[in-house]
């Protein structure tokens, strides 16, 4: 909402000498947020002064172009120049060139003398051009920032002006009010007028408040006006969508009267455009009293108007000339020949007023809220007046608003008013609210007295009366926001500061700390970086495609996913079911920007919808579902592991003297996926893994124990990095760090540490080379027993000297007993069991 | 270089003057030894097998009687001379040689390489798990849900009335069909619905994580965001501990001078409400209040949308923007820059904030 200075100053006292930034911040003090500040002297600066127009030459141009030559007089004739400076004619009379046409000889005109600065810091000078020195500007309204016009200079006589040359031009326009904009938080739909901020101020400033309701004098009671039936048959949650309807009239109204300057300069100070003065006029009265008026052209309306939900599929032309198709649900205004507006949301074009309307008719409704909320959005049609339906109008308002239109109508358009008019419908009951005595000081923790409690809410408007154990308090009608105690109790505060509020800490019940799962996560993040990656975040938007690809391992089977309704991008309409789309498009970002050698990660949800999403309905707020409703809300969310995955590409570190990186391959984003089990005390089992988005030869299937898939690791499918513009033997993984943390063990029990001599045997065993060494490595550490300390790989070989086929696989035993020193032979025993099992399995044979 | 006595005769092992003379030699020479292997030379010279006081020592033997006593003397007194000084040059050349060798095996350690690389956090993960450890020190506990909600727990379980501009101003990203009201979080508030559902009162309890909203990206806005949210429900709890937590938390972050302000606001799920700044003293530009959140008296529909009895229990609720705090904390200029996984951005912070 802005707040044009010069109109809160006719309501309340704001001081002579306050700027808009002084207002926002007594206004910040009630609740209000600091927006903008709209001030024309900002990018307008003086001399621009009225100027009449002495002579006026045509000269043609070799352009084609026809200027005009003119003599301005700017000071009164018969006076002298005060003004100095350079360009400024001491004679009061400026040579002027100027391209425009749509004035003559004897027009008074606004002048901007050298010295002047206009918005887009346009500084006037005094400047030769087409053979004259130009000493100013005939300005339009465009130029001094107050129109779009750009078609001619403006004539003062046109805007019913007629002032005496030399008076200043930017106090004749009204150019040195300036406005505070600020923010209007959705509860308060009263504070989205003059009336309403004014009160506010009032507030803040402990100053005293004329409420501009208060100087219109409406007549108590009207009949005999014209016909408005409200027929409503399909009123939302009970609440019929029109309550009351003020109709007026006003005959013989000047429609083509040009609306004063200054109502002119608080329209556009409040971000509204001047339009013609009936407009204008009903524009003026929302923004002074927060209700939305509408003016018909009177002799264009044929027979009663009906306020009554619309036929699906009925059509109304709106005042932006736009045909549109109504729902069963829109509230309309109608008369004998259809739809005359979208009630509360924007008037039809068929009824407006225009240049040669005579006869206004004035509406002043109040709606439901609901009701013109849902036109609005199924419309898409935000305005003014719906801004202020949508929050709650005065109920009370409507018949003073309508007599203010009334009034300015005859005031500025020459009309007359009928006596005669229009008031349907019924009052809204008043809501009385129980403020138990103690309950505010209770809630906010300051000791109020009596005084500060019944004087808030008072100074809102409020009607409060002591009850035994507190009071009953009416809210005024134009605070449909205020329904319970607790409301009251913002109030309260609110205006007795929030600042006065004391701080006490509360001490919780002794807490458990972090959970095990979010330890566990906490613990996986910190390896992953302590571990050299770097950990980025990206979004978890992606495209179909994508899922498709990183969600499935078996190649052209679709993954189920989660599609937005209202996606930033259609592209990436989906959410994400594997965190690695995601990463490579941050790899890549990476890379394009120099960044060849990186190990990145991210950690997150993603989401994995299976069988039934959402549910049909959802209850009613205010209310705790029953146990089964609240059960099928929770199951319609879809499950959202968290996952970590890791992209390494390049090399393992810099390139420095001395010192030579070695290339990321397959085995490191294994070796990554491992370190992440190490971390959480799980020994993943690596198997040869298949996933459409990993080389075919070169991906390990990471499992539990159980056996159950918790993730993918190896080398990214070259096709995909090909197609991807990443580099070629990028590798990646990807794991359900939940299902870790789920496996991960409760209780480790120690193992007792043996001090007895160590006996090491090696062995290499030649096997089929498709045979898996962890396997084979399996075979030795089961065949030993429980003998055997550990057992690792140190060598595999295929060439000269193995049979084609065939593999050559190189382990180090390590033997030890709990309770002896081994002897050779026992050791030698131990690893022949070992050897024969492997033999039994895989038909190994020992070299 | 080997010395010996003129002619080569060896000297008599009675002969003082001729075997200290020989001694007298090879001391010199031991001495006049620069390097090891000179001294390994010096050595073979005057104290070897066939040195001349080796070789007069052999003679003893053939010596008369009654002069084998003296010689015998003599001779070991010689050669313990020679030996000592011997071992004496040993060691000074071995220490020598020890240090030469440290020496020349010195490197210049400003060229050394980063063999290993240095890992980072995500600043925004780093001070969110920062902030949590604040609330978990002060017997809180850390709450956590989904991020695709059921519409109930992110909308009307928090009094969002169905029509309400309230609900439209949360730029809501819906899931399809949208028959099925499920939606992206807007706020971590659901958490605290999911908590008063399952926790026992009271419930003190901090809810962090991703939130969306369907804004472009650009330097001060991003459609996925982080916030943390906290929720005090208990007998008594009024306004005045919602600040005194928001203050003991804001001296946490920012240190003992930090200070809060409380303006009146609105939100559905509290009433009273307020919109939280926090005073800045090295803010770019000067000292200055800045805009850090919202907070307010949990309202109570929330309370029995979740079966707690608002006549029984009140409580206060808070949230602010991790993204919000850190711009402002750490003076992070482009919301961009957080959010486009620039290594730089990470590995500038490493595993600090």
């Amino acid at each position: 909402m802005r707040i044009p200075l010069s109109w809160l100053r006719e309501f309340a006292a704001v001081p002579a000498d306050a700027s808009a930034e002084d207002v926002m911040a007594e206004l910040v003090k009630v609740g209000f947020e600091e927006e903008a500040v709209h001030r024309p002297t900002d990018t307008l600066k003086g001399p621009i002064v009225v100027g009449q127009v002495l002579s006026l030459v045509k000269e043609p141009q070799t352009n084609g172009k026809t200027i005009n030559w003119c003599q301005v007089r700017v000071v009164p004739e018969g006076q002298e120049q005060t003004l100095t400076g350079d360009g400024i004619d001491p004679s009061g009379v400026q040579g002027i060139i100027c391209g425009a046409h749509n004035f003559v000889e004897g027009d008074k005109v606004v002048v901007t003398l050298p010295g002047a600065v206009l918005p887009g810091d346009f500084r006037i000078a005094a400047r030769k051009t087409y053979g004259h020195l130009s000493a100013g500007m005939i300005a339009s309204v465009r130029e001094l920032g107050i129109g779009e016009d750009h078609d001619g200079i403006l004539v003062l006589s046109r805007i019913g002006l007629d002032p005496e040359v030399g008076t200043d031009a930017m106090e004749l326009l009204d150019l040195y009010d300036e406005a505070a904009e600020i923010n209007v938080t959705p509860d308060r739909g009263y504070a989205f007028s003059i009336r309403g901020v004014a009160r506010e101020y009032a507030h803040a400033t402990g100053t005293a408040f004329t409420d501009p309701a208060g100087k219109v004098n409406a007549p108590a009671g009207l009949s005999g006006g014209y016909g408005v039936k409200l027929n409503d048959d399909a009123p939302i949650y009970g609440k019929p969508g029109c309550d009351r309807f003020v109709a007026r009239t006003v005959r013989g109204v000047d429609a083509t009267r040009p609306t004063p300057p200054w109502m002119v300069s608080r329209l556009r100070l409040a971000g509204i455009r001047s339009i013609s003065l009936p407009v204008d006029i009903s524009n003026y009265v929302m923004l002074e009293l927060g209700q939305p008026t509408h003016c018909y052209d009177q002799d264009k309306l044929s027979g009663d108007i009906v306020v009554r939900r619309a036929s699906a599929g009925e059509k109304i032309t709106t005042l932006d000339g736009k045909e549109r198709t109504l729902d069963a649900e829109d509230l309309l205004i109608t008369d004998d020949s259809g739809a005359i507006g979208i009630a509360g949301v924007m008037g039809g074009a068929a009824t407006e007023v225009s240049d040669s309307t005579s006869n206004v008719l004035v509406e002043a409704a109040h709606f439901d809220e609901v009701s013109i909320g849902r036109s609005r959005r199924r419309h898409k049609l935000p305005s003014e007046a719906s801004k202020r339906f949508e929050r709650g109008v005065d109920w009370q308002v409507a018949g003073i608003a309508a007599q203010r239109v009334v009034d300015l109508l005859v005031e500025l358009a020459g009309g007359t008013a009928d006596d005669a008019g229009t008031d349907v419908g019924t009052a809204p009951e008043t809501i009385t609210i129980e403020l138990p005595a103690r309950f505010a000081a209770a809630r906010i923790g300051i000791d109020f007295t009596e005084e500060q409690i019944v004087t808030s809410l008072e100074d809102l408007g409020a009607v409060v009366e002591k009850n035994d154990g507190g009071w009953n308090v009416t809210p005024p009608t134009w605070r449909s926001d205020l329904e319970t105690k607790e409301d009251l109790t913002e109030e309260i505060a609110r205006l007795v500061g929030y600042d006065k509020i004391p701080a006490t800490l509360p001490v919780a019940p002794p807490g458990r700390g972090l959970t095990r799962v979010q330890e566990q996560r906490r613990r996986l993040i910190q390896s992953l970086a302590d571990a050299g990656l770097t950990e980025v975040l990206s979004y978890p938007f992606v495209s179909k495609a994508a899922n498709d690809t990183f969600g499935v391992a078996e190649q052209g089977a679709a993954r189920s996913a989660v599609k937005l309704a209202n996606p930033i991008s259609e592209e990436q309409g989906y959410l994400r079911t594997s965190i690695l789309p995601g990463l490579i498009e941050v790899a890549k970002r990476n890379h394009s920007r120099g960044f060849r050698d990186l190990a990145l990660f991210e950690s997150g949800l993603v989401f994995l919808p299976a069988g039934k999403v959402g549910t049909e309905s959802i209850p009613p707020l205010g209310a705790k579902p029953d146990a089964e409703v609240l059960d099928a809300l929770y199951d319609g969310v879809p499950d959202q592991p968290f996952h970590v995955a890791a992209v390494l590409t390049g090399h393992d570190s810099p390139a420095a003297a001395g010192h030579t990186p070695r290339q990321w391959d397959w085995a490191d984003a294994l070796d990554v996926a491992r370190l992440a089990g190490d971390v959480l005390g799980i020994d993943l089992v690596v198997g040869q893994g298949s996933h459409q988005a990993f080389h075919p030869g070169r991906t390990a299937r990471l499992a539990l124990r159980t056996g159950e898939t918790v993730g993918y690791a190896g080398e990214l499918h070259p096709k995909l990095l090909a197609a991807s513009d990443m580099p070629a033997r990028s590798v990646a993984l990807e794991l359900d760090a939940d299902a870790l943390f789920e496996a991960a063990p409760d209780v480790i029990v120690a193992r007792h540490i043996s001090t007895y001599p160590v006996a090491t045997q090696d062995v290499a065993l030649v096997v089929p080379a498709d045979v898996p060494a962890d396997e084979v490595l399996d075979a030795l550490r089961e065949g030993a027993g429980e003998l055997l300390e550990d057992v690792a790989l140190f060598d595999v070989y295929a060439g000269k000297g193995i049979e084609e086929g065939k593999k050559s696989l190189a382990f180090g035993l390590r033997f030890r007993a709990a309770d002896r020193t081994l002897t050779a032979d026992e050791a030698s025993a131990a690893r022949e069991q070992a050897v024969a099992l492997a033999a039994e399995r895989f038909g190994a044979v020992q070299r | 270089m080997t010395e010996t006595l003129p002619g080569g005769a060896i000297p008599n092992p009675t002969d003082e003057a001729a075997i200290n003379a020989a001694v007298d030699q090879a001391i010199t020479a031991i001495a006049g030894a620069a390097t090891l292997d000179e001294l390994k030379a010096v050595r073979l010279a005057h104290s070897g097998e066939k040195s001349p006081l080796s070789l007069a020592n052999r003679e003893i033997g053939k010596l008369p009687k009654d002069q084998k006593a003296v010689a015998g003397k003599l001779m070991g007194a010689s050669r313990g001379r020679v030996n000592k000084a011997l071992a004496d040059r040993t060691a000074v050349l071995e220490a020598e040689n020890d240090a030469r060798i440290l020496v020349e095996e010195t490197v210049d350690v400003t060229a050394a390489p980063r063999r290993r690389r240095a890992g980072a956090r995500h600043p925004l993960s780093t001070l969110q798990d920062r902030v949590a450890d604040i609330f978990v020190g002060m017997g809180w506990e850390i709450a956590e849900g989904p991020e695709v909600e059921s519409e109930w727990f992110n909308f009307d379980a928090l009094n969002f009335k169905p029509d309400h501009p309230a609900r439209e101003m949360q730029d809501t990203f819906f899931v399809e069909p949208p028959e099925a009201h499920l939606l992206m979080r807007t706020h971590t508030s659901p958490v605290q619905v999911r908590s008063m559902l399952e926790r026992e009162v009271p419930i003190y309890v901090l809810c962090p994580g991703k939130v969306f909203r369907t804004d472009e990206l650009d330097a001060t806005h991003t459609p996925v965001f982080h916030q943390f949210e906290g929720l005090a429900i208990d007998r008594n709890l009024s306004m005045a501990d919602l600040r005194g937590t928001l203050e003991h938390f804001a001296r946490q972050m920012f240190g003992d001078e930090a200070q809060i302000r409380l303006r009146p606001n609105y939100f559905p799920f509290t009433e009273p409400s307020a919109e939280l700044d926090i005073f800045h003293p090295g803010a770019k530009g000067g000292p200055a209040w800045i805009e850090w959140g919202g907070c307010g008296m949990v309202n109570p529909n929330v309370l029995r949308a979740t079966g707690i009895d608002p006549d029984v229990y009140s409580g206060f609720a808070f949230g602010m923007g991790i993204e919000r705090t850190l711009m402002f904390r750490n003076e992070v200029g482009d919301m961009r820059d957080m959010i486009e996984g620039d290594v730089r951005f990470s590995e500038h912070f490493g595993m600090e904030i």
